[in-house]
């Protein structure tokens, strides 16, 4: 391999997907490389795909995408240890002809992603790892070396897109490493049931699925939430917490998610259901104040690698995706118009994201990953509240109403006193604006 | 908390793995005790694969690894571990993901 390729993409998922997929059907000369046996095979997410971003890039994925359901209802539960209070939505206009978000399973999903990418001209190259960047002498980036012997491959701009450890990108000192307190790890199990028991189980049609996103005691009072997702014939389950906060609760993650799956309100939903997987995964969660510098003479960080998740919506496959398009458009501009790849010229692709909802989301949710981080009641205490308020409120005992608001109100009260509650709604209120 | 019994070893039963014998992709440096970030280690492993020796040595096995890259950031500071990916095609092969 001693030809200088247009673009280097180091990693499969689905931001080096999205960039060496537009890369390529613009006829520039790309190769990807990917440390697993196959794309998809070191890649762990929920998951649900955001069709807009697919669509973007690939019109009609639809037709041939190894899709599980469309999502038809989203439930949002608040748990304490005995009960859920929750919020759900489901709506029949999400039976549309091209459906919203699907649930997906990764390792099939991206399988299928990268052999668009294939079709498209890359050149893919797996059971590849990459062990740093190769620069001149200057500092510019001018290609990759690889575990490979004689592994070293040139280019006029490399992309990491090498997830959330983003090993070559730090390794190079290009971004700072990842820290404790502003990342998420997650633990994951794939369980097995019939279709139809799925359908009856979360009272659903063929194609349809639910989404089940959660809070409170289940995550011990670390920082985290957990996730039930629906897919054709599994069922997701997950949960997630700050490294920092696992670290110092010194909470065993295999524990926190057998707790989860043991809670009365989700073992039922789970009953009989085989295990095929457990895995485990970091989750970007510092937000915008953790994104890393984006691009630079001969380099740009895409998806995970740079940070790019929105942990209050759940997001992240699809700023992987729109980052992954942003930076092959990038290139591809920069290119027609026979520029080099300077950092100057590479600049456009963090403009292109200032522009697009990446950035703009990151920004509106700037101020959450601190304010939860210094109030670890909201995963404490205001579960419990809500579940005790709710229980006070409907069990009929012979209790007058107003005597039961009294207990709930003060309930809140002493708990985290009027100030408390004040300036928690603040704090919330202005790290949501 | 209530007691749970769990397994991890149990559980990683489940998974596909290409074990690359005789190369570990983690290798923790000699110590006589353990700093508190390596420690750590050991409940927070989601692989279980980090234990405790009869003289209170870290040690690893890494074959079970997930490659989360957890130890790796919660050592990033104090240097404990030397921690590499598994050379290309070896390690953890999710069927699922």
């Amino acid at each position: 391999m001693s030809e200088t390729f247009d673009a280097i993409v180091i990693g499969a998922g689905p931001s080096g997907n999205a960039c060496a997929y537009v890369l390529a059907k613009s006829g520039l000369n790309v190769l990807q490389i990917e440390r697993g046996e196959y794309s998809g095979s070191k890649n762990v997410q929920g998951a649900i795909l955001y069709a807009d971003a697919l669509e973007r890039i690939i019109p009609d994925f639809r037709e041939e995408a190894p899709l599980e359901r469309h999502i038809v209802e989203q439930r949002m539960w608040i748990l304490d240890d005995k009960a859920h209070v929750g919020g759900h939505y489901r709506s029949d206009a999400f039976n549309e002809e091209k459906p919203n978000r699907y649930t997906i399973i990764r390792a099939q999903f991206d399988k299928w992603f990268n052999r668009k990418v294939r079709e498209a001209g890359a050149l893919v190259v797996c059971e590849t790892t990459v062990t740093e960047l190769i620069k001149d002498g200057k500092g510019k980036v001018i290609g990759v070396r690889t575990d490979r012997e004689e592994g070293e491959v040139y280019a006029d701009v490399v992309v990491m897109a090498d997830g959330v450890n983003a090993l070559v990108g730090s390794r190079s000192g290009l971004k700072p490493e990842v820290k404790p307190e502003t990342v998420a790890l997650a633990v994951k199990e794939m369980h097995f049931l019939p279709q139809d028991v799925i359908e009856s189980r979360f009272n659903i049609g063929e194609e349809e699925g639910v989404v089940i996103e959660v809070a409170g005691s289940v995550t011990v009072g670390m920082v985290g939430t957990a996730f039930l997702y629906t897919n054709k014939e599994s069922i997701a389950i997950g949960i997630g917490c700050l490294v920092s906060d696992f670290t110092e609760a010194q909470v065993r993650p295999a524990f926190l998610l057998e707790k989860f799956k043991n809670h009365p309100s989700i073992k039922p939903l789970l009953a009989g259901s085989e295990v095929k997987e457990y895995a485990a995964h970091l989750i970007p969660e510092g937000g915008l104040p953790a994104v890393p510098q984006l691009f630079g003479d001969g380099w740009m960080i895409v998806g995970d690698a740079a940070q790019f998740v929105n942990a209050v919506h759940r997001e992240g496959s699809n700023l992987a995706m729109t980052s992954g398009r942003l930076a092959a458009e990038t290139i591809i501009e920069a290119k027609k118009a026979g520029k080099p790849m300077t950092a100057q010229v590479l600049s456009a692709y963090k403009k292109a994201l200032e522009n697009s909802f990446v950035i703009k989301d990151l920004h509106k949710y700037r101020r959450l990953p601190k304010v939860l981080h210094h109030n670890k009641h909201f995963f404490t205490d205001y579960p419990r509240l809500l579940s005790q308020a709710a229980e006070t409120m409907l069990r009929v005992d012979g209790e007058d109403k107003r005597s039961k608001e009294k207990k709930v109100t003060k309930s809140f009260r002493s708990t985290r006193s009027l100030g408390g509650l004040i300036g928690d709604m603040f704090n919330l209120a202005r790290a949501f604006r | 908390m209530q007691e749970i019994s769990i397994k991890v070893e149990e559980k990683l039963y489940q998974n596909r793995y290409m074990v690359d014998e005789g190369r570990p992709h983690i290798v923790i440096k000699p110590h006589t005790q353990p700093t508190e970030a390596l420690a750590s280690l050991v409940k927070i492993c989601p692989a279980g694969c980090y234990s405790r020796t009869e003289t209170g040595q870290v040690e690893i096995a890494p074959d079970g690894c997930l490659e989360c890259g957890t130890c790796r950031i919660v050592c990033a500071a104090t240097g404990d571990i030397e921690w590499n990916y598994p050379r290309g095609g070896y390690g953890i092969l999710f069927k699922f993901g």
